[in-house]
């Protein structure tokens, strides 16, 4: 018995290295000759402030975009019943088996007309709404007993304020769970900025970061700086979350 | 103030279902009717019925976009399923340590595919390079790795005196290289999903097998394995699905305009993003995004089929 654990720990702690190898290498190159002055001349190197600050405010505003459109139609899809209603919800989840990419190109054309490219609309207007936050969201909602809203009826709670007052503080959990989604696919959202923006004050931090990889190609450890600062938000966000984004990731089922 | 309350569930749905429909639904369908016409930078010149896909099951690189991407399926679902089952088989139950190596884990699954592939790019460089430099320190002969278009079976036979050719050269070593990286990254998200799986695994099961004197293979073979499938097969179909969709580690990994060396690592969502957004060539960019949308179409039907009714638990 003593042996097979030991053998359990011996494979899971090389797995473990094998993992976590890569960023350690990341790491200590980015260390290397200059020590913390890499971070400073890759931060300054090119505007990695501005890819920062652009990227924290599409996921900002993004999210909060989200959240209401999530909870209103969630709230509607999920709680009233009327005409068409199942219809509707057809419609938002038939989009949800379309990837990304076969969309691409006309939704550039869209924004092109628009007269969208190259602006902030374009990184945050269209992903302003997300049906599998909606989906997750009227799931829960459904699960709320009617006697609760009926009761605050009759207290004179009006249906918006049942929704703002009763359902949503009931639903922290998914709420956390649509938040941490939605902040880990915007932060790391690539295709889509590279396409919709060209000049560089719109640029976001994944595809600066993949810019500044084709111009400094050969500097490694400004490179690894660079992809280091890039990587910490979202590692310290999942240090913090970890235990719930698990949890949310295997009862979902969703990748990014 | 009756009306007011029958239109009223249909504004709650508007802001979300204007976004829906603008920037999902008449997209994808103008996809489908891109793939039919001539649309270029200079914009819509008539439709032209199916030329833009017998253009495509014509062209050669087309193909082999494909079989690159058929390749990178085949390689990657494989590790990714086989690894995280392996890891979830040791993970489970009581164990020393078990939330760090959770974290461990799951890290490269929340790190950005530009950032991971900037570093595996790296660790990669044929020169200086770490990877390479373990492989003489170990004694053996530094690979080009990314820059390598030779298939990894022609390399392994050459010094045999077998040449495949075509397809059976295998998939170059450039495009294993990335189907490394990409199995790394997803170890952790499939690990979750077959610990949940397992979790769902009722204990009377392993005692019923206990008292049957079921050894540790038997019981895996005759109460694991079945009882997992509905997960593994979840596992299965949405790895292919998602790697049927590489894009970033190859984008920026092997960078345009050659989608790697010889063109080895051109995968069918990079040749559509070229098309689409080097050339202007909506119309041609189209049919392939048809192509792909039917494909992923048809794993997803075959994952609603056969997923619901494989789920067998008591």
């Amino acid at each position: 018995m003593k042996k097979a654990q030991l053998l359990k720990q011996a494979l899971l702690l090389a797995g473990g290295i094998a993992m976590l190898m890569p960023f350690l290498w990341m790491v200590s190159t980015s260390l290397e000759q200059g020590g913390l002055q890499n971070y400073v001349e890759a931060w300054n190197r090119v505007p990695f402030g501005t890819y920062f600050l652009n990227t924290l405010i599409v996921t900002g505003i993004t999210l909060v975009g989200v959240l209401i459109t999530s909870s209103l139609a969630a709230y509607s899809f999920g709680t009233m019943s009327y005409p068409g209603r199942d219809k509707l919800f057809l419609l938002f989840l038939s989009t949800m088996m379309v990837p990304q990419p076969v969309y691409l190109a006309p939704s550039y054309v869209i924004l092109a007309k628009l007269g969208w490219v190259d602006t902030y609309l374009a990184l945050i207007v269209p992903w302003t709404t997300n049906v599998f936050s909606i989906f997750l969201l009227r799931q829960h909602f459904m699960t709320l007993p009617k006697s609760l809203y009926e009761a605050a009826r009759l207290d004179g709670c009006s249906r918006f304020a049942y929704l703002w007052r009763v359902a949503l503080p009931l639903s922290k959990s998914v709420i956390a769970t649509i938040m941490l989604f939605n902040v880990i696919g915007s932060w790391n959202s690539f295709m889509w900025p590279l396409v919709v923006t060209h000049s560089e004050k719109l640029r976001v931090l994944q595809v600066g970061l993949s810019y500044f990889n084709q111009e400094q190609s050969s500097n490694y450890q400004l490179l690894m700086a660079a992809s280091t600062f890039s990587v910490l938000p979202l590692i310290i966000l999942f240090l913090f979350a970890q235990k719930h984004l698990a949890a949310s990731y295997s009862r979902s089922g969703l990748k990014d | 103030m009756r009306t007011g309350s029958k239109i009223s569930p249909y504004l709650y749905i508007l802001p979300a279902l204007i976004i829906v429909i603008c920037f999902r639904t008449i997209p994808i369908l103008a996809s489908f009717t891109a793939s039919f016409s001539d649309y270029d930078i200079g914009g819509f010149h008539g439709f032209v019925a199916f030329s833009n896909y017998e253009r495509m099951f014509t062209d050669d690189r087309f193909w082999s976009s494909v079989s690159n991407t058929v390749f990178f399926v085949l390689g990657v679902v494989p590790a990714g399923i086989a690894i995280p089952l392996v890891l979830a088989m040791l993970l489970r139950g009581e164990l020393k340590g078990k939330a760090i190596y959770r974290t461990i884990y799951f890290l490269p699954v929340v790190t950005s595919a530009v950032a991971v592939s900037v570093v595996w790019t790296w660790l990669f460089k044929p020169e200086a390079g770490p990877i390479n430099g373990v492989i003489t320190a170990l004694g053996g002969n530094p690979l080009m790795w990314l820059r390598e278009p030779r298939g990894i079976f022609e390399m392994m036979l050459s010094p045999l005196g077998i040449h495949p050719g075509g397809i059976f050269a295998g998939p170059s070593l450039a495009l294993v290289s990335l189907m490394i990286v990409s199995v790394w990254k997803s170890i952790g998200y499939n690990t979750v999903l077959f610990l949940a799986g397992l979790e769902n695994i009722p204990g009377t099961y392993y005692e019923a097998a206990k008292l049957d004197g079921a050894g540790k293979w038997g019981t895996f073979r005759h109460i694991t394995w079945p009882l997992l499938s509905p997960t593994t097969f979840y596992v299965l179909i949405m790895s292919t699905i998602a790697s049927f969709q590489t894009f970033a580690l190859v984008y920026v990994m092997t960078p345009p305009p050659g989608g790697g060396p010889l063109g080895t690592t051109n995968v069918i969502v990079f040749y559509l993003f070229q098309k689409a957004f080097d050339r202007f060539d909506i119309g041609y960019a189209s049919a392939i995004s048809v192509f792909l949308f039917v494909v992923l179409l048809g794993l997803t039907i075959l994952q609603r089929r056969f997923g619901e009714r494989r789920v067998h638990y008591s």
